[in-house]
């Protein structure tokens, strides 16, 4: 029979199969989100990649250059054989930004605006261009100006491809230090988070305590606050004024030990989070066969607990790394003079406007982040597979003095989150710290302060709304494209690969790539630049692979052949979509819009770069205000963010519980036919 | 490969014409020129073990997954490159993908509705289904409320709601358990004829395929083995994987030594069918365990043996006895004895017993494997 395989598909014609309408409509609809992710994604981090390779010089020898002083013309001279002569440039002045001049009248040393002296410049070839005025020039003529023109004439700088700024970025100790310093405060702030998180976790789940429930609560806090917040508690707490600033023996908290505590604060829930789950997945079985074969607490707690959740601790820790590193808003706040990677970005491209140089740090930082995430996603296969294992859910028995330990254990780590939240609480409520203690509103008066007023907060919450909406439709109608869709493989899994990246572009990665590409204007989407769009936009992108990943699960969940049961009836997919696949995923749905809600109010690192005077932003309002030293507006705006989300959570959870009742009425068992069959 | 005889003459053309089907996924070759013609009104069974191309088979004609090459043409238009969406068939699942939460009438009206029929006319039409599966006060409830028996007969209405021309079962009933199946076999089968629908169904349940089905098409490693009646399936095998798959089958290590008989691998010498396969080749002598006829004499016949009882067992209805013969080798033969033979042969574990083979039961193939030998 298989010997007829060949023969028989000559003789068999291929069969090409026809696009259905419905095939066709879903192709258009991934296309459009495909086009989204890489105008949002691909292109602007391609931009910023080809600038951190940009080098820009005057290019002495291709101008030249003849005077006539009342004499008829001189012979043409390079502007390098003037300069040769008169040494006014500095070599290591030639080498500029993209926006670099030169004066053309330096190499003149006599020149006066006055003198009837009149010049002559060409361009050997035209890969430079000077300006007269605003007029720009980059043909190879000569062009003739007296000298009241001619002190207009600035040359500009021509652009070439190499690695140079990396060669600057690593010969400057100042820069590079960075990088050691970044990894140093990554790596301890993991370690402290993640053990601290195990321990919750593990009192959560394998104790019979009580408050288990608010414990929970308290320990997710951190995630509705900017994590720039933390650290104006801290400064309240052990700054040069802190309350408690003995306990710090006269170490400084402004530097390492203020970003690790801070770092430990805000990355705390995401480490609980992953831990919990791998610990509540762990079987009761290994459980008791241990206490079956008498193996001490201990043992058990090295050869049970521990192997099972190990993928979950590392998947944590490479989260809390990530965090860490990319993280922007806590080291600008409390770190000093201690370089992060993530400020440097910030004090080449708004302190120094060198953007070269933020695009190289940029690429540094991308490399810690690339690698953490890409490793955090073998580790969550692996762990995928541990799944699926079939395990009897593992429940605690009580046990007085362990419980009792446990209690203790979480009431201190409560203590430490709600204690931060709350110094900034009172800090936004007290006068004039340290000296006028009593309680007042003053500080959220913020119309007039810097940072944009309330108008920052109104804001937020206008951002936080358009990219709960607007990203939860993107989202959602792209992994449902992803996961239904049965044709159109490669475009498919180029799809997917998108929408896993965002998640290893730090936030001011993000930025600075959608400073270069939306704000050149070359580009036709340069009219976003400045508005409240681009935020929406580049806020999505950022937040765009977790919810990509709520989407996927839940659409997962449903039955594959749906689709071919609607074809098979005839009836269009957006139909099954709408009247299913919507209603079904409506809880993952509402999850999506919260997450990126919550998320939008937060952020500071992705939108730093973009805001402007009329989008303001509360998040970038705390840093602001900061920065000026109104910390306490600070705090009390930092609080408003803690608030508005609370209070988006709030109305999340009413939305929720609304909509379980009224649409998932099927998901019960109630009434029940009999067995007819 | 096989022809198919039209199973019965009234039928001028097939319904459903399938030529040269070839189906790749990537380097796996899941059909392999498989060709079929199905009659109007007809129910075929795609029978084989797990990993044959049987689901394949029917994504292919249903166009969920389009074949590599080959043509389908049903009713006599080729179909072989149309989307699902514009193909004319009804099909139910191994899961029965039915909407959770759309009430079971609105299951059901899902393909009635944008089709220009009236809302009146639709719920009309929906308890008219209902009743036909009785099921007339199920309509409100949602499908999570309703046993597994009860979700299948949902999701066969709702494949039936548009009067579609092909029913397309994928495995319907291997989701439930014994008893529910045996009786929804009886009622979908009422209910195909009833309704006259042409119907194809995937199984790997021989005893479903069996019962149900008007012809069954044998699978494996994606071509087809043999097409035809249950009893033909059966009785005549054209191949030992047939023979093997379908029903209970002994099997004796033999070299052919005629045109019908062989020699065992213990000596001795069995008639059997006729078969036209080379002298001397290396056989395998097949008989079903109800064909050994046991003997209280010992009459002077060809294919009487003295056999030893290895085992018994007793099955309710009928002993099943497990025989050695060192004339036939090492093979155990497993034979069927009725209750009333078992009682007078008094047969015991250790004791001797005669039985017959009789040469017209006995079916020979080539040992190597499956292939095609004309029984």
């Amino acid at each position: 029979m298989n010997a007829g395989i060949t023969t028989a598909s000559a003789a068999a014609p291929l069969v090409r199969p026809k696009t259905s309408k419905d095939d066709k409509m879903m192709a258009g609809y991934m296309l459009v989100i495909g086009l989204y992710l890489i105008i949002a994604l691909a292109l602007p981090l391609y931009a910023m990649l080809s600038k951190s390779i940009s080098t820009f010089y005057f290019d002495l020898n291709n101008f030249e250059f003849q005077v006539d002083r009342g004499d008829g013309w001189s012979a043409p001279a390079s502007a390098f054989a003037l300069n040769e002569e008169s040494r006014v440039v500095q070599p290591q002045e030639l080498t500029t930004s993209s926006d670099g001049r030169l004066a053309a009248t330096v190499f003149f040393p006599d020149f006066s605006f006055r003198s009837p002296t009149r010049y002559k410049i060409r361009q050997i070839n035209p890969d430079t261009s000077f300006l007269s005025g605003t007029q720009r020039i980059d043909d190879t003529d000569w062009h003739e100006f007296d000298s009241n023109q001619f002190r207009r004439i600035v040359l500009r700088a021509s652009r070439s491809t190499g690695l140079d700024n990396y060669r600057t970025y690593f010969s400057t100790p100042a820069l590079f230090r960075s990088i050691k310093n970044s990894l140093i405060i990554s790596l301890i702030s993991t370690l402290i988070t993640v053990m601290l998180a195990f321990g919750f976790a593990y009192a959560l789940t394998r104790s019979t305590m009580r408050f288990k429930g608010l414990f929970r609560i308290i320990a997710m806090a951190p995630i509705l606050v900017p994590s720039l917040l933390p650290g104006i508690a801290l400064v309240y707490l052990f700054g040069n004024q802190g309350m408690l600033k003995a306990f710090l023996l006269g170490e400084s908290i402004y530097g390492p030990i203020g970003i690790v505590i801070g770092s430990v604060f805000f990355t705390f829930p995401h480490a609980m989070i992953i831990i919990t789950t791998a610990l509540s997945i762990s079987d009761a079985r290994l459980y008791e066969a241990a206490i079956s074969l008498r193996a001490s607490r201990w043992k058990t707690f090295w050869t049970v607990t521990i192997p099972g959740a190990r993928y979950g601790l590392v998947s944590a820790a490479f989260v809390v790394f990530n965090l860490v590193i990319t993280d922007f808003g806590l080291p600008k706040v409390i770190g000093g003079q201690y370089n992060m990677l993530a400020v440097d970005i910030y004090k080449q491209v708004i302190g120094q406007q060198n953007f070269e140089m933020g695009a190289v740090v940029s690429v540094v930082l991308l490399i810690p982040a690339l690698l953490a995430f890409s490793i955090d996603r073998v580790v969550q296969k692996k762990q995928v597979a541990q799944l699926s294992a079939r395990s009897v859910p593992f429940e605690p028995k009580p046990h007085k003095t362990f419980d009792l330990i446990c209690l203790a254990y979480c009431v201190l780590v409560a203590v430490f989150i709600a204690g931060l939240i709350g110094v900034c609480q009172y800090a936004a409520l007290i006068k004039f710290w340290p000296y006028n203690l009593s309680f007042s509103l003053n500080n959220y008066n913020f119309d007039v302060m810097d940072g944009g007023g309330w108008d920052s907060w109104k804001n937020s919450i206008r951002l936080a709304f358009y990219t709960a909406v607007a990203g939860t439709v993107i989202v959602f109608c792209g992994a449902y494209m992803v996961e239904k869709l049965n044709r159109f493989a490669a475009t498919r899994s180029a799809f997917q690969f998108l929408a896993m990246m965002p998640m290893a572009i730090p936030g001011m990665v993000l930025g600075l790539a959608y400073i270069f590409f939306f704000n050149n204007p070359d580009n036709p989407l340069n009219g976003l630049y400045g508005t409240m769009g681009i935020l929406v936009v580049c806020t999505v992108t950022h937040f765009y692979t977790v919810s990509h990943l709520t989407a996927v699960t839940a659409l997962k969940q449903m039955d594959r052949e749906f689709e071919s049961v609607a074809a098979s009836l005839k009836q269009p997919f957006h139909k099954l979509f709408s009247r299913v696949t919507v209603p079904v995923c409506l809880p993952s749905v509402l999850d999506i819009s919260i997450y990126l809600f919550v998320n939008a109010m937060t952020t500071v690192s992705a939108v730093i770069f973009l805001y402007s005077p009329d989008t303001t932003l509360a998040s970038v309002a705390v840093l602001n205000m900061d920065d000026a030293g109104d910390i306490a507006p600070a705090a009390a705006m930092g609080m408003m963010i803690f608030y508005s989300n609370i209070g988006a959570r709030l109305i999340h959870l009413a939305v929720t519980r609304r909509v379980m009742r009224k649409t998932q009425a099927w998901r019960t068992r109630q009434g029940g036919g009999g067995e007819v069959g | 490969m096989n022809t198919n005889q039209p199973t019965e003459p009234s039928h001028p053309t097939p319904f459903l014409r399938i030529e040269r089907l070839h189906k790749k996924f990537e380097d796996f070759v899941a059909l392999d020129d498989v060709s079929l013609e199905v009659y109007e009104g007809e129910f075929v069974c795609f029978l084989g073990p797990s990993g044959c191309g049987k689901t394949t088979f029917l994504r292919a004609i249903a166009g969920l997954d389009i074949q590599t090459a080959g043509v389908v043409r049903q009713a006599g238009e080729d179909i072989s490159a149309l989307p699902p969406s514009e193909r004319d068939f009804g099909i139910v699942f191994q899961s029965y993908a039915l909407f959770p939460n759309l009430t079971v009438a609105k299951n059901i009206a899902f393909g009635l509705e944008n089709q220009k029929i009236s809302k009146p006319d639709i719920d009309k039409r929906v308890r008219e289904l209902l009743e036909l599966v009785n099921l007339p006060d199920q309509g409100a409830k949602y499908p999570a409320q309703l046993s597994g028996g009860e979700q299948q007969r949902v999701a066969l209405t709702r494949a039936l709601a548009t009067s579609p021309g092909l029913l397309l079962l994928d495995e319907p009933l291997s989701a439930l358990d014994a008893k529910v199946r045996t009786h929804l076999r009886h009622e979908m089968k009422a209910l195909q004829r009833r309704l006259g629908i042409t119907t194809i169904m995937v199984t790997h349940d021989q005893e479903e395929a069996l019962t149900m089905a008007d012809r069954i098409v044998v699978m494996n490693h994606g071509v087809i083995e043999q097409v035809g009646t249950p009893t033909e399936i059966y009785r005549q095998p054209d191949t030992l994987f047939v023979a093997d798959f379908v029903g209970a089958m002994n099997q004796v290590a033999a070299l052919l030594s005629g045109s019908n008989t062989c020699c065992c691998e213990g000596g001795g010498v069995l008639a059997t069918r006729l078969c036209d396969l080379s002298p001397d080749a290396p056989v395998v002598a097949t008989i079903r365990p109800e064909d050994i006829i046991p003997h209280f004499d010992a009459p002077d016949a060809e294919n009487v043996f003295e056999a030893r009882v290895a085992d018994m067992e007793f099955l309710g209805s009928f002993w099943r006895l497990s025989l050695q013969n060192a004339a036939l080798g090492e093979a155990v033969l497993t034979a069927d004895l009725s209750i009333n033979a078992m009682r007078r042969m008094e047969a015991q574990v250790g004791g001797m017993i005669t039985v017959e083979l009789p040469a017209n039961r006995i079916s020979v193939f080539p040992r190597a494997a499956s292939g095609k030998t004309a029984a």
